[in-house]
């Protein structure tokens, strides 16, 4: 299997007045096309700014990121990233149906486009809603329309991060079985970014753990269930349930000493600073893309 | 629609008291409103059949007032959203004009019409300007706000998609600062009219607020009152067609969030 994406010694160490804050240390992995890939860690780990680098909106300060053999530097032509945010990003002053086309309007002629987002609605089960505006719908059908959105944009890899933590348990798994079946139809490379241990053993063919802030890997884990995925029959398998106390453990989930305790808060408490920090630095890169192209 | 009818009927009960009140009183100041309206015919629509009953008043005075009102407001508008748009996505270029605009803003419109006298020509020249120059600072400053506060996520949705920045601007930024820009609009609109009136009351013999000031100084009430009832009219008449214009703009917005028809406008 080729590489779609691949992550060498990437890190990344924020500057502001006060000192640095390094989020990511040292972290390599790749994802092979049409793999999903799923990365768990604890929050504050720096999760957010891998997406980030991946996604050209930031430029490590150290390693490199390459999308099918190029280096990303600024935003890649064919990235499609999925907000846990829906009801921000998705436009509401626009239909589902043109929400799904806006992002099109720079290749596309107008019956491409519509023609696109017919079939990406189809293929979330929302070929009904294309006039409906967004706040008419419900949040699990929102992040319906933000995924086909992604996905007619024919991205070489799609990003998630995040993309069911907003929404309610019964809503969540319907999300994550549509995601395995696009994912599978359409033949895409996903990377998922969560902190749900289940939902990371449970979508992916391969679990990555990143440990607390610096993020490095802990662990690559190949994810030995059957292709086909039941909400029910997977989740209660023995292979599944050894997976997920395995990802467990090595993100000390439950343990109470005291020491683990102390780092989580600071941690906690760091990681809004930083959220400040790194956005600042997001729009800083974006003006200097636009300014160059 | 019964609630309409509710309110035009305490609107018309009030004026029927005005009526009976004034009819009472006698009092040459405060003439009945049936003269008001009987001015008003006469001054306004006793015209010919070939000018749609307008009189010529209408055609030298009132039209060229309104023609001066929208066209300074109109241009205050396209001059307000585009530089308030343009310092709201920059953070720096705020930071910069933020005290010029609070002091610019401070400054009480009508004090500039003897500098405006001045510096245009009088008549439509100077009167526009003073429009201009007074309603241009809510446009702007909403226009301000309404482009700051694109959410984070808007702004990366943007990004990871490289939407290019003319649909950035007018497919995103514009939008999301719209429901702001059109409060801007609103109060810019009423502000104006009080603007045509005062820019209408030195240095010219032309419009609704000189024809206003001759009717008092000739002490011929009825007419000065004609004038003031056109003003309101005028106002409300303006108002209303804006806030439909609005509500068509923003029919994407979710039903709680919308404008009520009668909110207070603050300034």
């Amino acid at each position: 299997m080729t590489a779609m994406l691949e992550v060498a010694d990437l890190g990344h160490t924020y500057q502001a007045k006060d000192g640095a804050h390094t989020a990511i240390a040292d972290l390599s992995f790749t994802v092979g096309t049409g793999e999903l890939v799923c990365v768990v860690g604890p929050s504050g780990c720096g999760k957010s700014t891998l997406l980030r680098t991946i996604s050209g909106l930031i430029r490590p300060t150290r390693g490199e990121v390459s999308l099918h053999g190029n280096e990303v530097r600024g935003v890649p032509e064919d990235l499609a990233v999925v907000f846990q945010d829906y009801s921000r990003s998705l436009f509401p002053w626009l239909s589902v149906q043109k929400n799904v086309e806006f992002p099109l309007r720079r290749t596309l002629g107008r019956s491409q486009r519509r023609e696109r987002a017919a079939e990406a609605l189809e293929w979330v089960g929302l070929s009904g809603a294309g006039r409906k505006y967004p706040w008419q719908l419900s949040g699990g059908m929102q992040q319906r329309v933000a995924i086909a959105r992604a996905l007619a944009y024919r991205p070489a890899l799609l990003l998630m991060d995040e993309p069911f933590a907003s929404v309610d348990a019964q809503t969540r798994f319907e999300l994550e079985d549509l995601l395995l079946k696009v994912r599978t139809e359409q033949d895409t490379t996903v990377l998922v970014v969560t902190h749900d241990i289940d939902e990371s053993v449970y979508l992916g063919d391969r679990v990555l753990v990143l440990s607390t802030s610096p993020a490095s890997v802990v662990a690559d884990l190949k994810v030995d269930l059957p292709a086909e995925r039941d909400q029910i029959s997977t989740r209660e398998s023995e292979a599944f349930v050894a997976l997920r106390a395995e990802v467990a453990r090595l993100l000390n989930v439950g343990k109470t000493s005291e020491e683990v305790k102390a780092r989580r808060k600071e941690n906690e408490q760091q990681a809004a600073k930083w959220a400040e920090a790194e956005r600042a630095e997001v729009s800083r890169v974006e003006a200097e893309d636009r300014a160059t192209t | 629609m019964n609630r309409f009818v509710q309110r035009w009927a305490v609107f018309l009960g009030l004026v029927l008291v005005w009526e009976l009140l004034t009819w009472y009183a006698e009092d040459p100041f405060f003439p009945q409103p049936s003269e008001i309206v009987e001015a008003a015919h006469g001054l306004w629509f006793s015209g010919d059949v070939g000018d749609l009953f307008l009189t010529d008043t209408v055609f030298e005075h009132v039209l060229p007032s309104i023609g001066r009102l929208l066209g300074g407001w109109a241009a205050a508008a396209v001059l307000g959203v585009s530089l308030g748009v343009a310092l709201g996505r920059s953070e720096k270029a705020a930071e910069y004009a933020g005290p010029l605009l609070t002091f610019m803003r401070s400054i009480p419109p009508p004090l500039l019409v003897p500098v405006f006298l001045l510096v245009f020509n009088v008549g439509t020249q100077m009167q526009v300007a003073t429009i201009v120059f007074g309603v241009l600072w809510p446009i702007m400053l909403n226009s301000v706000d309404g482009a700051r506060s694109v959410d984070a996520t808007k702004f990366e949705t943007s990004a990871v998609f490289r939407i290019p920045k003319i649909h950035w601007i007018l497919g995103v930024v514009l939008p999301s600062a719209a429901p702001k820009i059109f409060a801007g609009l609103r109060v810019s609109l009423s502000l104006s009219l009080v603007l045509m009136v005062v820019s209408e009351l030195v240095g010219t013999d032309n419009g609704i607020g000189s024809q206003l000031l001759v009717a008092q100084r000739q002490f011929d009430f009825p007419d000065m009152w004609a004038g003031i009832v056109l003003l309101g009219v005028l106002g409300y008449a303006l108002n209303t067609v804006l806030l439909g214009f609005e509500r068509k703009a923003l029919a994407w917005q979710p039903k709680q969030e919308r404008t009520p028809a009668t909110v207070e406008e603050k300034s």
